[in-house]
């Protein structure tokens, strides 16, 4: 009896140490992750000019989003990026997948080839962006200087701001660009998450299929791919929360800023907030920039629960 | 026959791409040696002579160095604190059973999926009435809650280490501290390695908060001091000094990557699989 209450008391004492080691993690949470997030959230029904009195506007913030065209407009350029990049990253890291995981060619090399595609992943964006826009300046960028000596253009090509190798002015290429590089970003990242998914499938898979007479493709499409599902969704899903966010690249490729120019086209979502949140000066528009901020939430999480499920349904079928 | 050709192409094609991720870098490094006048007129795959007038051009506008110490000075702790705190987090997490737990680890979930712009406004809000705008406090601190690390960390854990090895622990009298120290803290020594490279490197290339947070140039980490160039005409002038600063703020990355790609790839997969 009296050992059976010790044990009881000491079991006690065993687990009230988890109170104390978890006690560090839910203060800093608590002031640093949730009340941010509450506090946007209340600014997001104020006029408010990052000083000074708060003013009481309801969900006026909320119908101006949604009426503003300008959010719109940054939302669709946001989406367009995101789209054409998504493509050619997942599309890159697809290809590259199946090459490196293909049982006929073995191709060699993994180790390197896995660790110079990921290194841009490495490097910080906003470097990314400076290399990029010194490389791809319209008239003294070193990649027209290449396309200059081997004879694509020549020095009349500058006198025209719509040329095509305007890479950054242009505003019908810009936005590619900008596709592009985060492709070049990120290809590396996914090809790794994708092929470490691969390898986490068993080898008798294949083998068992090979024996059945199943050719490459077919045990690429019946095999591969379903087992890679969860890791797909992730790719996808990150990669979504990331796009919808995309701030350093658009926001420093050229000069002009949270406007995004050329022609706004590269005005994020981020930067339209941005703008409003933080430039301004004494007439800035927090409450404002608030609202955005949840209404791009809410964006994000409609979308990534639509994608989550789309992506879990194929599966049922 | 036809296989071989066909395997030959596919080397090129990987090959070809492989250069479409170095040639943006060696053309930065090869840059930063050619003065202004000689990129923007023409293009070498060589490297010039400027590479000291470049150097001597940056040191003039702004201190790299400071930059550099800067980053680390937030760096390194960030890395330490979210490490120690989230393997102690997640210990508790995963090994007791108190009143509370569920809902921290539902909470913990929650957050992993909100993005973080959603909270800038008023995290910035709250940094500036604490009066700590150009302090790093606020880029530091918060590294003790990362929901990420602890998720993954709880999984790790859980898959790593027996309860009966505790319970051996407390019947050679160990206090629950000094399990956690001297016996779960090694166990956890790979996972919490795995996930401080990607803290390392997502603090030492953060810049939206550092942007918004610091306002003094001596107090700018690396990022944002190479962002900085944009507000400087006669620097963006000479290219080659802008390709200097960039290659300075790249290489010690590159560097590093050279020695630890393994684990740092290692650690990308890692986050994935297990979720």
């Amino acid at each position: 009896m009296a050992g059976n209450s010790s044990t009881r008391k000491k079991k006690r004492n065993v687990n009230t140490a988890g109170y104390f080691f978890v006690f560090p993690f839910v203060v800093v949470f608590l002031i640093f992750n949730v009340y941010p997030v509450v506090r946007t959230f209340y600014l997001s029904f104020f006029n408010y000019k990052g000083y000074g009195d708060l003013e009481w506007k309801g969900l006026d913030n909320y119908t101006r989003v949604f009426t503003d065209k300008f959010f719109w407009r940054a939302l669709g350029n946001t989406c367009k990026i995101w789209g054409v990049n998504i493509v050619l990253q997942l599309g890159l890291a697809f290809l590259l997948t199946i090459v490196f995981s293909d049982m006929k060619y073995r191709i060699k090399g993994l180790g390197v080839f896995r660790a110079i595609f990921y290194l841009p992943n490495l490097i910080a964006a906003t470097s990314v962006a400076f290399l990029f826009r010194t490389l791809l300046d319209f008239q003294y960028g070193t990649l027209n200087q290449m396309l200059m000596s081997i004879g694509l253009i020549d020095a009349t090509t500058f006198a025209n701001p719509q040329s095509i190798v305007n890479w950054l002015g242009n505003p019908r290429v810009a936005p590619f660009v900008v596709s592009i590089i985060q492709a070049w970003m990120w290809f590396g990242n996914s090809f790794i998450l994708l092929m470490a998914g691969v390898q986490g499938i068993n080898r008798d898979y294949f083998e068992a299929a090979a024996i059945d007479g199943a050719g490459r493709w077919t045990s690429f499409a019946k095999i591969t791919i379903p087992l890679l599902r969860p890791i797909l969704i992730y790719v996808a899903i990150t990669s979504l929360i990331g796009g919808l966010q995309l701030f350093d690249i658009p926001f420093l490729i050229n000069d002009q800023g949270t406007s995004g120019n050329p022609e706004g086209k590269l005005q994020t979502v981020v930067m339209y907030l941005y703008r409003f949140g933080f430039e301004g000066g004494t007439k800035k528009q927090v409450g404002y920039a608030s609202a955005i901020a949840y209404v791009l939430f809410l964006i994000i999480l409609i979308v990534s629960v639509l994608e989550f499920k789309f992506m879990n349904r194929k599966e049922a079928d | 026959m036809g296989d071989k050709i066909k395997k030959g192409i596919l080397y090129v094609c990987l090959v070809i791409l492989a250069l479409a991720c170095l040639l943006p870098f060696y053309l930065m490094m090869i840059n930063s040696t050619r003065s202004g006048a000689e990129i923007v007129t023409s293009f070498s795959m060589l490297p010039g002579k400027s590479l000291r007038e470049n150097w001597e051009v940056i040191t003039n506008y702004f201190n790299l160095f400071q930059g550099m110490k800067n980053s680390l000075l937030i760096a390194i702790p960030v890395t330490l604190l979210s490490g120690y705190f989230s393997a102690i987090t997640a210990f508790a997490l995963a090994m007791y059973k108190f009143k509370g737990r569920g809902v921290i680890f539902g909470v913990i979930l929650v957050f992993m999926m909100i993005p973080s712009q959603l909270s800038l406004i008023g995290f910035y809000n709250l940094v500036s009435s604490l009066k700590l705008i150009n302090s790093y406090i606020p880029l530091i601190v918060p590294a003790i809650a990362s929901p990420g690390i602890v998720f993954f960390l709880k999984q790790y854990l859980e898959s790593v280490l027996a309860p009966s090895l505790l319970e051996a622990a407390r019947i050679d009298g160990a206090s629950e501290l000094y399990i956690f120290h001297k016996i779960v803290l090694p166990i956890m020594m790979p996972g919490i390695a795995t996930m401080s490279i990607g803290t390392f490197i997502g603090s030492w290339n953060n810049y939206l908060l550092p942007l918004v947070l610091l306002t003094k140039t001596e107090k700018f980490t690396l990022p944002v001091l190479v962002a900085s160039l944009k507000s400087s005409t006669d620097i963006v002038k000479n290219q080659g000094a802008t390709y200097l600063s960039v290659a300075i703020s790249v290489i010690p990355i590159i560097i590093a990557f050279i020695f630890f790609s393994r684990y740092i790839i290692d650690s990308i997969g890692a986050g994935a699989v297990k979720e």
